[in-house]
């Protein structure tokens, strides 16, 4: 099953079990994962489900869009080099995806 | 509390996250979340787009999964509408379902939201004849659709554009009807209108402007809608019509309380309703102006998401005996087609205002001021002028006009900081 791993920005870490096919933001906000907020539900347009991917992770992730990279520039703790938005990471079969969430999304 | 706690009347965004955030603040006390639909809660924006077009399914829809629900000791009931309620004035009570239900509660929260405004011409209640609000009306309105070649959508705000883009994507010929003289009158201004007229026409939806409808016309099979007849004797052929004119907010329930109502549900900026315990939040509130600066005494109504989140918020503070005011830069979104509209803010009183073209990438904003203050902007698959706006209004630094144009200076670079400091945030995000 493949799993993504949540540390949020005190360090404390949560591991989800995630079903293929949903995005990394709907993995978190239905199982009560705190530090994403996703106001918009997924439909990228409001960059508060914004997570910093562990650097040995990123590139395995799709490419992101444009519209994605210029929403990431609107997050509320400003985006690192692997940030993204995680309503637009897709869970895949074998993910074993490690993420931390910034301080703030608003 | 006592064992019966809180009850939230209203199980869609606002009741939700009332619960949500109350168990963030680490309320203890017991919850329990009433909701008429026979779904378990769900998020409402997809029904127009991605569910309506069936990219997504109903389960991604949902907003917390059950182990979310009893791990956190908040009580989901479905199926329930509350239809009379009798409270004390303690703010305690019961409020009783149509079933026969009844649920005790030390306070009340009243999210109970708005409904689709009816259109009442002749013909209305013919089949075929929908309406776009909750997750039945766009089941009903999928199930629809394979046999329908022509579609008549009767308004063009957000909800009858956004629909209006899905069906026409998933190949119906569709035709706009709008009353007034130009689409999304009541949200943005006339450039932005007929920015959206122009964009749907050339992806092949019909749109007519100051559309009389007179009444809807059975099919030669008579009891299923065959068509709209409008002033001039046109009659636009349909084998569905889809009504999307505004909804109306649900406050009922609180005028058999005595709470005053007007325009929704009247409450602080604490989300307080008049007898000063009960709370009232989302479509059907209506609230203090939050935005820093607007005139003492406005009030507004918001059908948004991110009023429903940040004003669920300010009400979990109050029932925790902490007072936040409700202050902040209202944002709403529309996804229309391949058309992203982000709105910053509320354009209310502006008297110019700046548009930023840049057809190449097609890309469209325009900034609203008031004299040389923004109040808010409308952009079309602009993020970053959205983000650089709204970032603009909550901090109160200055976006000078005459610089705001240009589509290739990006807005945050000529943004002046203001020396205020910026605003300090609570702790719930």
């Amino acid at each position: 099953m493949p799993k993504v791993t949540f540390t949020d920005h005190a360090g404390e870490t949560r591991a989800i079990d995630a079903n293929p096919g949903d995005s990394v933001m709907e993995t978190a906000v239905r199982n009560g994962v705190p530090g994403i907020v996703a106001e918009c539900g997924g439909s990228l347009s409001c960059a508060t489900c914004h997570v910093i991917v562990d650097p040995a992770d990123f590139a395995s992730l799709p490419p992101m869009e444009e519209m994605e990279d210029e929403m990431l520039y609107g997050t509320a703790v400003e985006r690192r080099e692997t940030s993204r938005l995680s309503c637009q990471i897709r869970i895949t079969e074998d993910l074993d995806l490690h993420v931390t969430t910034p301080e703030t999304q608003v | 509390m006592s064992r019966d706690g809180l009850l939230i009347v209203g199980a869609s965004q606002a009741g939700v996250q009332l619960a949500v955030s109350l168990r963030a603040l680490g309320h203890d006390g017991p919850i329990t979340l009433v909701g008429e639909e026979n779904h378990r809660p769900y998020q409402r924006p997809a029904l127009s787009k991605e569910f309506l077009q069936g990219l997504i399914s109903k389960e991604s829809l949902i907003f917390r999964s059950e182990a979310y629900w009893a791990e956190h000791r908040i009580r989901v009931v479905k199926n329930e509408r509350i239809v009379q309620i009798g409270k004390s004035d303690d703010g305690s009570g019961t409020a009783y379902a149509e079933s026969g239900a009844a649920f005790d509660f030390e306070r009340l929260a009243l999210t109970v939201g708005a409904r689709a405004r009816r259109l009442e011409i002749p013909g209305a209640d013919l089949a075929g004849v929908l309406y776009l609000r909750n997750a039945d009306d766009a089941l009903e309105l999928k199930a629809r659709a394979p046999e329908a070649g022509d579609v008549v959508v009767i308004g063009g705000g957000f909800i009858g554009l956004e629909a209006a883009a899905s069906l026409t994507k998933m190949g119906k010929r569709v035709t706009v009807l709008e009353a007034g003289p130009r689409l999304v009158g009541r949200a943005v201004g006339p450039e932005m209108s007929e920015y959206l007229r122009a964009y749907h026409a050339e992806r092949g939806i019909e749109i007519v402007l100051d559309a009389q409808v007179t009444r809807l016309v059975p099919a030669d099979s008579g009891a299923a809608v065959g068509g709209v007849q409008l002033a001039d004797g046109r009659v636009v052929p349909a084998d569905i019509v889809l009504i999307g004119i505004g909804v109306v907010p649900n406050t009922e329930l609180a005028s058999t309380l005595g709470l005053e109502c007007d325009d929704g549900i009247r409450v602080d900026r604490y989300a307080l309703t008049s007898d000063g315990v009960t709370i009232a939040v989302g479509d059907c509130a209506n609230l203090p102006n939050p935005v820093p600066g607007a005139p003492p005494g406005d009030r507004i109504r918001f059908e948004s998401v991110n009023n429903a989140v940040e004003q669920a918020k300010v009400a979990a503070y109050a029932i925790t005996g902490r007072k936040e005011e409700y202050a902040g830069i209202p944002w709403f979104w529309s996804n229309q087609g391949a058309l992203k509209l982000q709105i910053a803010g509320l354009s209310r009183g502006y008297d110019r205002t700046v548009v930023r073209r840049d057809d190449t990438r097609g890309k469209f904003s325009v900034l609203y001021y008031r004299g040389d203050r923004i109040l808010a902007a409308d952009c079309v698959n602009a993020p970053l002028d959205f983000m650089a706006v709204k970032a603009a209004l909550a901090d109160g630094s200055v976006i000078p006009y005459e610089q705001a144009a240009d589509p290739t200076v990006p807005l945050k670079k000529i943004t002046v900081a203001a020396d205020a400091p910026r605003e300090t945030r609570n702790e719930l995000t």
